[in-house]
Formats: C-alpha cells, structure tokens, sequence
C-alpha cells in the first residue's frame, strides 16, 4: 500500500482511467443521448487517448506535471462542457500540485479540493445541479475527513462517496447542462458526467489498492 | 444507414475540406485547431466577427463566413462545442486590432469554452465582446436552469453583427446590435424524428409514427414536451402561441422578420407550407412579415422538423439585414 502517489503512479491511473472510459464508451454515450447530445462517451475517449499517447510521448517527472499534461490535452481535443471542466479540474490539480515529488495524503486533499473548486467556477454550478461536480464535491469532502488516515483510506473514502452521490443524483431533476433543458424529464436518469467521474476515482481507488 | 460518408471518423474534416475547396475565394481552413476563415481577413480597421458550434448545423457557422457576416467559423466536432484553442486560434487569425464580437449559442459548453478562449485573449491585450444567443423559448428560463437555448436567432445575429462590422462599427457597437437582436427574438422548433449521429448509425431518440417531440433543440436531445401527431397548420399555431406569447405586451408590433429553417430532412415544400402559415399567424395579430428567410440554415443532421423564429425589426436592424452578404450559403446585394 503506497502511501505517496509518483507522477509514475499518476500515469499509471490515467492510463487505467482511459481504458475504464474505453470500455464503458458505449455506456457513456447511451447515457448522455437520454439527456443530452450523445457524445460523452465518444468526446473522453478521444481526449483520454490523446492525453495517455501525450504522457507517453512526454513522461513527467511530477505529479503537477501529469495534471498539467492530461488537463491541456483536455482542453484542446475534446471541446463541449467536458473538455472545458475536466480540464479545468486536472490543471487546478497541477497548480495545487505544484512541484512536489509526490503527492501524500494532505497534497492530495487540496488538490481534490482545488480541482472541484474549478469545476464549479468553469461551470457556474452547486452541489444539487445533477452535474459532474456532485460527485467531486462528495468525494472532495470525503477525501478531507478521510485525511489523517493516509492516502490509500483517503482515496478509498473519495471513490465510494464518489459511487454513492452518483447513485443518489439519479431521482434529481437537472439545473445545469444540455438535461436541464429536459426540466422534469431529466429525472431518473443517471447524468453522464457523474457516471465518469466515478470511474475516475474508482481508479485512483484501486490504485491505492493494488 | 446508408448515407453519403465515407467514414464516421472523417466526416467534419472532409465536409470542411469540401467547402474550402468548393469556394476558394471566400475562405480558408486551417486544421489544428481547425477554423474557417474570410481569405481577406484580418481587414484592416473592422471588427471581426467569430462564432462556432458543434458541426451537424451546416450551412451554420461554416456556409456563413464571408463578406458581410463571419470572419471565421470555428466548427467543433459532431453537436460539440470547438475547444477553447479552435475559438483562440479563429480569433488570432481574424482579429484586425479593432477587436472581435464573438456570437455564443448558450449551451454549455459553447459558453464555456469561448469563455476560456476569451479569458487567453485577453491576456494579450486582445479584445471580445460576447454576444450570448438564448431565444429559444421551449426552455424555462429561471435561476435553475441554465437558461435558455440558443437556435435560429443566432443566425440572424451573425447576419446584423457582420453588416455592422463591414460598414465600420465598433466593437461596442457591434456588441450592442447583436444583443439587440437577442432580446428581440424569439424561437420555437418541433421534429418528426430526430437525427441520425453518424458515429452510431441510429437515430439520437425514437418517435412513434403518431407523435412529434415539441419545443425540440439541435441537438438531438429530446425536446420539452411528446405530443400526439397534428396537422402542420396546428403545429405551426401553436409555435407560433409559444413564440409570440414569451415577447412582453408592448414588444411584439409592427415589422418583423420570420425566420424558419428546416432542421435537416424537411424539404423546401414543408418548409414553405409552415412558412405559409407563419406568416398567415403574424398577419392576423396585426404583424407584417418584412423581411424573411426561409430553407435549411441551421440544421441538427437530418433531423425532420422546423424551428421558427420571429424577430422584431425596427429601421436600423432592417437596413443591417438588407446589407450585402456574401458567403457560401447566403449571399445577397453587391
């Protein structure tokens, strides 16, 4: 159990991340044609790819350096409201980050912290929207509370309260995003954006874990 | 599904391929970030005009860059907004020094990713001006929301803000007159069945022969509301009941524009029988239809529906339309 997370291990979770969005593609994508425009599966896919062949091309010596990699790819390959936040999250992450080594359980509370804090800002949302930022919110907070019991307890506390908001946002009716425009017929479906998040923190998770 | 792609990948890029290669001497296309271009831009002295969207919407943006209207287009990929590098990049490309208006369809991740563009220009000293688009109506606009969509006013808006901009306004008041037309617009569009994404081949949501999906956006997402199938007449009435009911009491006289365009599959007869009608509604609250644009301008692939869209005119916003525009997909006067 690594209770400092390399910008080697940070590679490897992106790496496991765009494999999980792979995978789940389809799904992603199922998801946000109820609610949306049907392309976040799609739309991740093609950043995660061209975030990982990035890091490969590119290997980082930090963790802030990782953040920073993944969040501009980001930004410039995926486009809609997913590029737009989840890049602004990782390059928050990268400034909070900063040029440490290694992230430890008290870098890795304020990173959490500053990524969601960017989510809300770039996206204009709060908690209750049915957005991604319900699920980074739950497990920024859980990380927090979970501090003082290292990394490994912290990452595991972000990925099941990361699960549990995702599974409770289901009954919301959207205020932010494309589903919004669905008023109540944006109830009872999972939002696409919270369902990859939690992929995200599964990975740190089982990172963690390994 | 059998259609005219060679591969889902490759549609976006060899439809731009295809339309700089079919009008040279409007425009240009760069690739990475992509953006189309006015071959003549930056023109010296003018503000320039910028707007974009997810690709699917053809002829919007990329059919309206040219002389009298957008000085670059900056096409996402299918219904996704352009990054922040392709609206940075379009902008740079065009910008003349006098500053650039860019025409933002409020979705979110339009306003997200020209709000980043626009925050990186303006580190270097280059100035913007958003006009955001929200005119459709089918969406409760409240403080739980993100406000309303924006459709075929934005159409209009790229129209007034590129005549403005080649008789030599500022930036300011560039701005100001594609705001204008916003508050003073109005929009409504209903489908038959939505379109077909080609990365899966299928249809984005299924309707029964007997239902249409009303107050839809151009997206592909569902619309507000499912209703029983009506004839065209009752649907266009109570379109236009929506539209003209959302304009306050004294907002709504005199001159106005109707915009309708056919979302993708409905063809120029249905457009024009909804036109008819539209224009028979306005007549009997009193309105008369001044100007008018009717055919496919903004699209949602081969989505079959229409979407309405009623501006009130007033002098200066007429002599802006009437004002020559040459680009690929409207061209008039000159």
């Amino acid at each position: 159990m690594a209770d400092r997370l390399s910008a080697t291990d940070l590679t490897a979770v992106f790496a496991d991340f765009q494999r999980a969005v792979e995978r789940d593609r389809d799904l992603l994508t199922e998801l946000d044609t109820a609610v949306g425009d049907g392309d976040h599966g799609t739309n991740l896919d093609r950043g995660m790819r061209a975030a990982v062949e990035a890091l490969a091309a590119i290997p980082q010596d930090t963790p802030g350096g990782v953040f920073n990699l993944v969040g501009r790819r980001l930004v410039s390959t995926v486009g809609g409201a997913s590029g737009a936040l989840y890049g602004t999250a990782f390059l928050r992450a990268a400034r909070a980050a900063g040029a440490a080594e290694a992230l430890d359980a008290a870098t890795c509370t304020a990173v959490l912290r500053d990524a969601t804090t960017g989510i809300a800002e770039r996206g204009k949302c709060a908690t209750g929207d049915k957005t991604m930022y319900d699920v980074w919110m739950a497990a920024s907070t859980a990380a927090a509370a979970a501090a003082g019991d290292g990394l490994p307890a912290l990452l595991a506390a972000a990925s099941t309260a990361a699960g549990a908001a995702e599974q409770e946002m289901v009954p919301w009716q959207a205020r932010r995003g494309r589903a919004s425009y669905l008023g109540e017929r944006s109830k009872d479906h999972r939002d696409p954006g919270a369902v990859s998040s939690r992929l995200l923190f599964g990975c740190f998770a089982a990172w963690a874990d390994a | 599904m059998k259609r005219l792609y060679n591969s889902p990948d490759t549609v976006v890029s060899e439809a731009l391929e295809g339309i700089a290669l079919t009008h040279p001497e409007l425009l240009r296309v760069a690739h990475d970030p992509t953006y189309l271009a006015r071959v003549d831009a930056p023109v010296a002295g003018r503000v320039a005009v910028v707007s974009g969207g997810g690709s699917g919407h053809e002829p919007m943006h990329v059919g309206f860059v040219g002389p009298g209207m957008l000085s670059a287009a900056c096409p996402g990929e299918l219904f996704t907004s352009p990054t922040a590098d392709q609206v940075e990049a379009a902008v740079r490309a065009v910008d003349a020094g006098a500053g650039t208006v860019l025409v933002v369809k409020n979705y979110s991740g339009d306003v997200m990713n020209f709000e980043m563009a626009a925050e990186l220009l303006a580190a270097d000293g280059v100035a913007t001006e958003t006009v955001l688009v929200a005119d459709d109506v089918a969406v409760e606009d409240s403080t739980y929301t993100s406000g309303r969509r924006g459709v075929g006013a934005t159409v209009l808006v790229e129209k007034v803000c590129g005549a403005a901009a080649e008789r030599g306004d500022s930036l300011a008041q560039v701005a100001e007159l594609g705001r204008r037309v916003c508050a003073r617009s109005r929009s409504l569009g209903f489908a038959l069945s939505a379109g077909t994404v080609p990365a899966t081949g299928r249809r984005s949501f299924e309707l029964p022969d007997d239902e249409i999906e009303f107050g839809v956006g151009i997206h592909g997402e569902p619309g507000r509301e499912r209703r029983p199938m009506q004839p065209v007449d009752a649907l266009v009435d109570r379109a236009m009941a929506a539209i003209c009911a959302d304009f306050g009491a004294d907002e709504l006289a005199g001159d106005v524009l109707l915009f309708v365009t056919g979302l993708g599959s409905a063809t120029p007869l249905e457009c024009s029988i909804v036109a008819r009608r539209a224009v028979q509604d306005l007549d009997r609250r009193g309105l008369r239809v001044a100007r008018n644009l009717v055919g496919s301008y903004m699209t949602s692939l081969d989505m079959l529906g229409v979407s309405l869209t009623v501006l009130v005119l007033d002098e200066q916003l007429a002599e802006l339309w009437d004002a020559p525009v040459r680009t690929a997909a409207l061209r008039w006067g000159r």
